[in-house]
């Protein structure tokens, strides 16, 4: 009985926060800007709160990147510029995806890179005659 | 994979890395933090290396920096342009009239046009700017002594 004193208020306040961080209504001029929109939030992280991405997180800078991408998408601008805008700005580092490139090529590569060498010790260890 | 992981340990993650190293300071038009209310541009700014500092008065951590920023201002060492990002006119205006003024320019950006452009993305933030507008540093957090005087001794080794 506590432990459900104690859960159903946080749940209720939980609930609460989550209302807050998307209590702003945007509109748009057709479907296909909604979509742009909607979609971009998901790729775009935020940036003081890493590991929430701009649709969820309610900081303020989340709000101005969220607002900044709603201008340009009602101004017709495609997916892809807008999110070329925000990394000429903030860096690979504002996608949750980060593209394939020399400063990133690591992050690709390494676990390929990790298997073989894996595979490579246990070949190599299995094949060696035993001591005893 | 223990270099990874220690490596990794040591990397902050806030510090995200700025993109716009060696590119120039974003155009801008925007208010100046001062009695006249003139507007300031790209033109206005030091053709000298200066720190574009920036900070809000209701950031804790601009306080933090204050002392040091004041230092440099009374040194006439390097410039400081600042930067009040999304603040509020009469509380920046107050906060320098209580803890002192260490900027030759103030630039008033209540909506982060500027600071949008500039990827900042928390307070204070210092930028270094070569004398042909260039960015070619950026200060994550508030200034160390440590950081400006390395970003001293870099300027002064470029010109001998």
């Amino acid at each position: 009985m506590k432990i459900i004193k104690i859960l159903i208020p946080t749940l209720l306040l939980a609930a609460i926060s989550i209302s807050f961080a998307s209590d702003k209504i945007y509109s748009f001029a057709n479907s296909n800007q909604e979509l742009i929109f909607e979609s971009l939030l998901e790729e775009l992280r935020c940036l003081v709160c890493q590991n929430q991405s701009l649709a969820d997180s309610g900081s303020g800078l989340a709000t101005d990147l969220r607002d900044e991408v709603y201008q340009m998408v009602l101004e017709d601008n495609s997916h892809q510029t807008i999110k070329k805008f925000l990394v000429e700005r903030y860096g690979n580092f504002v996608l949750y995806d980060p593209p394939l490139n020399p400063s990133t090529s690591i992050l690709w590569f390494a676990p390929f890179l990790m298997a073989i060498i894996a595979v490579g010790l246990i070949l190599f260890f299995s094949n060696r005659p035993k001591q005893n | 994979m223990v270099a990874f992981l220690i490596v990794g340990l040591q990397l902050d993650p806030r510090k995200v890395p700025s993109p716009l190293i060696g590119k120039q300071i974003p155009q801008f038009n925007l208010l100046e933090l001062s009695a006249n209310e003139t507007f300031i541009t790209n033109k206005d700014l030091p053709s000298t290396p200066y720190l574009l500092n920036v900070w809000a008065s209701w950031c804790g951590a601009c306080l933090e920096e204050h002392r040091l920023l004041k230092q440099i201002s009374e040194l006439g060492s390097l410039k400081i342009v600042g930067l009040n990002y999304k603040d509020d006119y009469s509380e920046a205006t107050k906060w320098l009239l209580r803890y002192g003024d260490p900027y030759i320019q103030k630039i008033f950006d209540p909506e982060a046009r500027l600071g949008l452009n500039l990827g900042v993305y928390g307070v204070p933030e210092t930028f270094l700017i070569d004398e042909s507008g260039t960015i070619v540093y950026k200060h994550i957090g508030p200034l160390t002594f440590e950081t400006y005087s390395l970003l001293l001794q870099q300027l002064e080794s470029k010109k001998l």
